[in-house]
């Protein structure tokens, strides 16, 4: 078994990150840039402004440059018959759904925290709250690609299911934005902490939730 | 491939409200094949679901013994990659050594973006990943659609070998299937 799940890694991996027609993982790291650039232009150049609520907006970047490849997460393995052929194999919709959260997070979890030190510079953050805007996001986009992908399940197959998925991924998606954004304010680790529950548990639910998703799909 | 079996008893199936087919019952050894003959709807791909597991019976009961392979109108490659590596995929989940991708025809392909190939070499190389699988049970839906007569002749050749090596073969298709040994089923006379 344990020797089938690293190809499947890989595979979806390949399909995440360099992702053909979806641009892959280069998309949502450009929006969530193009997002921090825009919020400058927005609220006007006040430095201390900027850097009081830079850290929030980093937040919301991040969770709507996860939604965008919703549509791509689940949709197309059950069209073009791949869970069929995995179930055949013995292969769980549990364990490949498991397997998609984890290259899902990959995928854009570590290149959005590595973009968010250009966006931390246009917006004028200074160090400590960066280290807690990253120490963050390390706790919740697990969470939000857990969420991604379950969401993702539950409307592959359904007319306009991406956009469904994107209004269904934000509220479902609050506690972890709420703990995330929250440790900005207090500066102290129980947001942290919050978050990473907040995150944990969207993990343990979307391996079940998902799988169950694909299986009732297929009638 | 030693054992191989099915057996479905008063198998009935229902799609929606309709119940499509009821009371039907077969069983199958090593290197047997049935080919499943009927009209467009009538429930041909149904039955193979079921059979695969990937779908529930509306009543009776359906044993397999034995890995299962399938093969139906989704090729489940994916379209963005070269063939070569698509296959490369299922290659190494079946660590499969031999996949007949040269008697196929596919080496000249092995290039090509699954998503340029035509039907019936998308069809070819499901043939491909199914060889490798090396399942002792083979479920094909309508494996005949979209091949020319080369490659619907060698389709009938393959599945003759499995079926003379003790593998079995259920064959939907409401086209005609040229094989030795095999019974046919009109899946009509069950019709509820």
């Amino acid at each position: 078994m344990s020797g089938r799940l690293l190809p499947l890694l890989k595979r979806d991996m390949a399909r995440l990150l360099l992702g053909g027609r979806g641009g892959g993982a280069v998309m949502p790291v450009l929006f969530f840039l193009t997002v921090a650039m825009l919020y400058p232009f927005a609220v006007g150049p006040d430095a201390r402004l900027l850097a009081r609520t830079g850290g929030g907006v980093i937040w919301i970047a991040a969770l709507l440059a996860a939604i965008l490849p919703l549509d791509r997460l689940v949709e197309p393995d059950i069209e073009g018959g791949q869970f069929d052929q995995w179930a055949l194999r013995g292969m769980s919709e549990e364990i490949v759904i498991a397997v998609r959260v984890l290259a899902h997070w990959l995928s854009f979890g570590p290149p959005l925290m590595l973009a968010a030190l250009p966006a931390a510079a246009l917006l004028g953050i200074d160090e400590p709250t960066l280290r807690t805007v990253e120490l963050g996001l390390l706790a919740g986009t697990p969470g939000l690609a857990a969420l991604g992908v379950t969401v993702a399940a539950l409307t592959a197959g359904l007319r306009g299911g991406a956009a469904l998925g994107g209004l269904l991924v934000i509220p479902l998606a609050v506690p972890v934005l709420i703990f995330g954004a929250g440790s900005l304010g207090s500066g102290g680790d129980s947001g942290l902490a919050l978050a990473a529950a907040a995150s944990l548990v969207l993990l343990a639910i979307a391996p079940f939730a998902g799988g169950a998703a694909v299986r009732s799909a297929r009638s | 491939m030693q054992g191989a079996s099915v057996t479905i008893e008063d198998l009935a199936c229902r799609r929606g409200d309709r119940l499509l087919f009821r009371g039907l019952s077969q069983r199958l050894g090593p290197g047997e094949a049935l080919h499943v003959t009927g009209s467009n709807g009538i429930g041909k791909s149904s039955l193979l679901r079921i059979v695969a597991g990937l779908a529930p019976a509306f009543a009776g009961t359906v044993q397999t013994g034995g890995a299962i392979g399938l093969i139906d109108e989704r090729h489940a490659l994916d379209h963005a990659l070269p063939l070569g590596r698509a296959l490369a995929f299922w290659r190494v989940l079946d660590r499969a050594e031999d996949s007949a991708v040269e008697r196929l025809g596919l080496a000249p392909l092995l290039d090509v973006p699954v998503r340029y190939l035509s039907t019936g070499q998308k069809k070819r190389a499901a043939l491909a990943r199914l060889i490798g699988e090396n399942a002792a049970i083979w479920l094909l839906d309508e494996p005949l659609n979209g091949l020319d007569s080369d490659a619907a002749a060698l389709t009938e050749a393959l599945v003759a070998e499995h079926c003379a090596g003790g593998g079995i073969a259920l064959i939907a298709s409401h086209q005609p299937f040229t094989l030795a040994r095999k019974r046919t089923l009109a899946l009509g006379e069950f019709a509820a």
